[in-house]
């Protein structure tokens, strides 16, 4: 799967869970999910679950320690889609 | 033992009395809990809602099934951790069909939909004692260790 494509399955699926003041337009390849985006832990927990529906992966304590950014969550499933 | 294991979870729940909105566990296991309450005539809040009209505020019946499909079923599902915990509700989605008056006897079950990174998620539905649908939707929450904070 092209990074692109992964970029804009992720973008779709964090886009649900931001606060009402946060635009879709703000989601960049750096932005912090929790301190930019203004997602909450809970809601975190929800976009790494959509992951995993997403891209048929599994993550983990540590991988949902490392997903801060975007950048780092496309990083993560490009990670684990690799054979 | 004194208490069976699910009137220990129950008598153990962090609210105080006129806050409990839990009296008796039936059944409960790692996916599922069935609960009960009655919500007594003397309940502060009838009082008020509505003025010569007790009726159950619709946030107390949410609070009643969070307080079984969230903290009793969270307390179950971390039986195995020793240490203190808190239990932070924070979302929920839940559509009313009937009100409740003082008196009555609500049964709540709830079906876990997911316990993953310290957030449960579960199914909830809420009847009288004759059975008849209160409300359903789902509830969330996270259950975190208590010197963490949430953001």
């Amino acid at each position: 799967m092209k990074k692109e494509e992964i970029e804009n399955q992720l973008h779709d699926i964090v886009k649900v869970y931001l606060p009402q003041d946060v635009n879709a337009d703000d989601i960049q390849a750096d932005s912090h999910l929790m301190q930019d985006l203004g997602i909450n832990s809970a809601h975190l927990v929800d976009i790494a679950l959509d992951v995993e529906d997403a891209f048929d992966i599994t993550l983990d304590e540590s991988d949902m320690e490392a997903m801060q950014t975007v950048s780092d969550s496309v990083q993560i499933v490009q990670r684990k889609l690799k054979p | 033992m004194l208490l069976d294991p699910f009137e220990k979870i129950v008598a153990n729940l962090p609210y105080g009395d006129g806050f409990k909105f839990v009296d008796h566990i039936l059944e409960m296991d790692d996916n599922h809990v069935i609960g009960v309450y009655r919500f007594r005539e003397s309940e502060y809040f009838y009082k008020h809602h509505f003025l010569q009209n007790p009726v159950t505020p619709g946030v107390m019946l949410i609070e009643c099934m969070a307080q079984i499909g969230l903290a009793c079923l969270g307390t179950y599902l971390n039986k195995n951790n020793t240490q203190s915990l808190d239990f932070i509700f924070n979302e929920s989605h839940v559509v009313f069909n009937s009100i409740v008056k003082p008196g009555t006897a609500v049964i709540v079950s709830a079906r876990k939909e997911y316990f993953r990174f310290g957030k449960l998620k579960c199914l909830v539905k809420m009847m009288d004692e004759n059975e008849k649908k209160i409300a359903e939707g789902w509830v969330s929450g996270m259950i975190i260790k208590s010197d963490e904070t949430v953001k």
